[in-house]
């Protein structure tokens, strides 16, 4: 057995959590109040809308692509949830199940764009980013959509849970986090995810339908960008046009933090909940130290480098 | 052979050729003055409101107007090749909310040395002579009267202030904030500088980027380590909404003064539901009415408009105080920017 190859791949998996324990602990000895259970929930809810988007980037990433246009998927599948009910007053689980075929729509497109037209996903979802913020724009005629019912922001409201207050949408979070990691762990298609990442070829050559997996993920992603509209909805109680402008990028930050490779076939989709938590942790500790802000994007900055670094030196390893 | 066509045909085909290119030259002039304006982007309502001020003026004095932008803001790249093809377009005044303040300098400098008028709009280049003139919102002013109110609204309450800004190192940002800091009364950095002021005073201070969700977060976190503020700043009316969520949501947006700057329908509307105390209202339409005016000027007389003229600002409050002039919510949305 080759003893390189047992020793870096675990910390690679375990890297993000380090980093999230080693981040917490310092806050909670440099600041008053980041040590409590109504600051660490409060944390969590602020990113629960990276961290779904952040499901179905793994995914994508997973299979050695990329998608820059889920952000703006997520605002459009927002508006469009927000703006049937406010307008034509169709019921909530209805509007949402709309909102959520329409994002689900957009990830067939990338799909079938990188699968049967073979472009790379950097280019379509390029492309697809700018046609989602766009239609988001025009049928939203720039206008934030206010006077939302209760219950479709439901998501956001907390139950209490000794001093911290969770949100559901959180749980849900959490829920979906482990349901896809148990997906890609224990069942052939997820499996096939992996396979796919690795090496297309082989897996082609196996009798696996890759086209068929990589569509499948692409639509499942947009599913995901699906459910975080409604829990950006729930969180800021609007539908907001101008949301989702940089949620690309800290979806894809959360996903490299998070151990998984951006040369797809390897890593764990816990650590891209860990990444997200851990961007969250140093935006909220660093607001109470009283640090600006450009010291934050300067540690993610680092952090990045540091994990990309770590999948290199692993991969290199286990050659 | 000869190698020149007869000489009867070349004077005609020289009469000729001068012939086209006088009545060219006369239609040119005998043409409207043609002035482009170049936004961020298209899609800010801020710039929307803009075009649309510029076209009306257009209309009315006679002048074409070409319009272009950026894709997103800060596309400085985008900028340039609207300028590029407005003058080849036959612009000869250029309006323009630059996105980088330097960066669109070389652009600028081509297009003055052609004899086009630029005038900056909104925001200056960096210097502020790069361009010919400067038509916009005195940032600081807007700042000041906010602070101004939220003193007066916060009577013998004690002053905890959250600053919500923009990012650091933004020029408009920093008036706006250090503005506010002045017309709080506290001692605080003038209009020239891009830093953001302290004061003891100020509990705490997070970067929103003029976005909903990002103040919500911003100012949850503040919650966090200053529950008893009483008064929150914000860079604008979005930042300001995602705060006053922030607030609901801990139940504390009764207790506290939240004031903003911008004046926008959707700003002026929360002025009117008492989720923003006060806000600052700035006038795009009237930059590029008087852009469009100064570039018909320009086009008829010659003359160049130059120097910073300040298109004003408003205090829109629900309530009014003492000693800080404002005006009402309907005003402010007579006169505010956006869809209605």
């Amino acid at each position: 057995m080759d003893t390189s190859k047992s020793k870096l791949p675990p910390i690679g998996q375990l890297g993000p959590f380090i980093a999230l324990f080693i981040a917490c602990a310092f806050f909670a000895v440099t600041t008053d109040h980041f040590f409590s259970g109504g600051n660490l929930s409060l944390i969590l809810q602020q990113v629960m809308v990276v961290g779904v988007i952040a499901i179905g980037q793994t995914l994508i990433i997973l299979t050695a692509g990329i998608d820059l246009s889920c952000g703006m998927v997520m605002a459009l599948g927002s508006i469009v949830m927000t703006k049937l009910v406010a307008d034509m007053g169709v019921p909530v689980p209805i509007a949402v199940l709309a909102g959520i075929g329409v994002t689900a729509l957009f990830g067939l497109l990338n799909g079938l764009l990188v699968t049967r037209i073979k472009l790379p996903p950097f280019i379509v979802t390029l492309g697809t980013y700018n046609i989602a913020f766009a239609i988001t724009q025009l049928y939203s005629g720039a206008q934030t959509v206010t006077e939302l019912p209760e219950s479709m922001t439901w998501l956001g409201n907390t139950f209490a849970l000794g001093s911290a207050q969770v949100s559901y949408g959180v749980v849900l979070m959490i829920a979906l986090y482990l349901g896809a990691w148990f997906w890609l762990r224990e069942t052939g298609a997820g499996r096939h995810v992996y396979a796919v990442g690795n090496n297309p070829e082989a897996t082609r050559l196996v009798g696996i339908p890759t086209e068929r997996v990589l569509l499948g993920v692409y639509v499942l992603a947009g599913v995901f960008y699906g459910v975080a509209s409604l829990l950006a909805v729930a969180r800021t109680g609007v539908g907001d046009p101008n949301a989702g402008q940089t949620e690309n990028l800290d979806a894809i930050t959360a996903v490299v933090l998070g151990g998984t490779s951006l040369f797809g076939g390897r890593g764990v989709i816990l650590g891209s909940l860990a990444g997200a938590v851990v961007v969250g942790v140093l935006r909220n500790g660093l607001t109470l130290m009283g640090v600006s802000s450009v010291y934050q994007v300067l540690v993610t900055g680092i952090l990045v480098i540091l994990a990309v670094t770590v999948d290199q030196l692993s991969r290199k390893a286990s050659r | 052979m000869t190698r020149f066509p007869a000489a009867p045909t070349a004077a005609r085909l020289a009469a000729l050729a001068a012939a086209l290119a006088a009545s060219a030259f006369a239609a040119q002039a005998a043409d409207e003055p043609v002035i482009g304006l170049i936004t961020k982007t298209e899609t800010n309502p801020f710039f929307v409101k803009m075009k649309e001020g510029a076209a009306e003026a257009a209309k009315a004095k006679g002048a074409k107007l070409l319009s272009g932008a950026g894709k997103t803001d800060g596309d400085n790249a985008g900028q340039v090749t609207a300028m590029e093809n407005m003058i080849a377009g036959g612009a000869k005044t250029i309006l323009i909310t630059p996105s980088d303040s330097k960066a669109i300098l070389p652009a600028i400098k081509k297009a003055r040395d052609k004899g086009v008028m630029v005038i900056a709009l909104d925001s200056p280049t960096d210097p502020a002579d790069g361009t010919d003139a400067l038509f916009a919102t005195d940032n600081y002013k807007a700042g000041v009267l906010i602070g101004q109110y939220a003193k007066a609204a916060l009577g013998a309450k004690p002053a905890k202030i959250v600053m919500l800004d923009l990012f650091p190192g933004h020029p408009v940002g920093a008036q706006r904030h250090n503005g506010f800091l002045k017309g709080f009364g506290l001692a605080a950095p003038d209009a020239k500088t891009n830093e953001l002021g302290k004061d003891a005073a100020i509990v705490c201070m997070a970067d929103s980027f003029g976005d909903r969700a990002k103040g919500q977060t911003a100012m949850e976190n503040c919650l966090q380590k200053a529950p008893d503020v009483t008064v929150v700043y914000t860079i604008n009316e979005p930042a300001a909404a995602g705060a006053y969520n922030a607030l609901k949501k801990a139940g504390k947006e009764k207790g506290v003064v939240i004031v903003s700057v911008d004046g926008g329908c959707e700003g002026v509307a929360n002025v009117g539901k008492g989720v923003i105390a006060a806000t600052s209202q700035q006038y795009p339409l009237k930059m590029a009415a008087m852009g469009v005016e100064a570039g018909v000027e320009y086009a008829k007389t010659g003359k160049k408009v130059s120097g910073y003229t300040d298109t004003g600002v408003t205090l829109i409050a629900a309530t009014a105080v003492a000693g800080v002039e404002s005006k009402d919510v309907k005003t402010g949305t007579d006169l505010c920017w956006g869809k209605k």
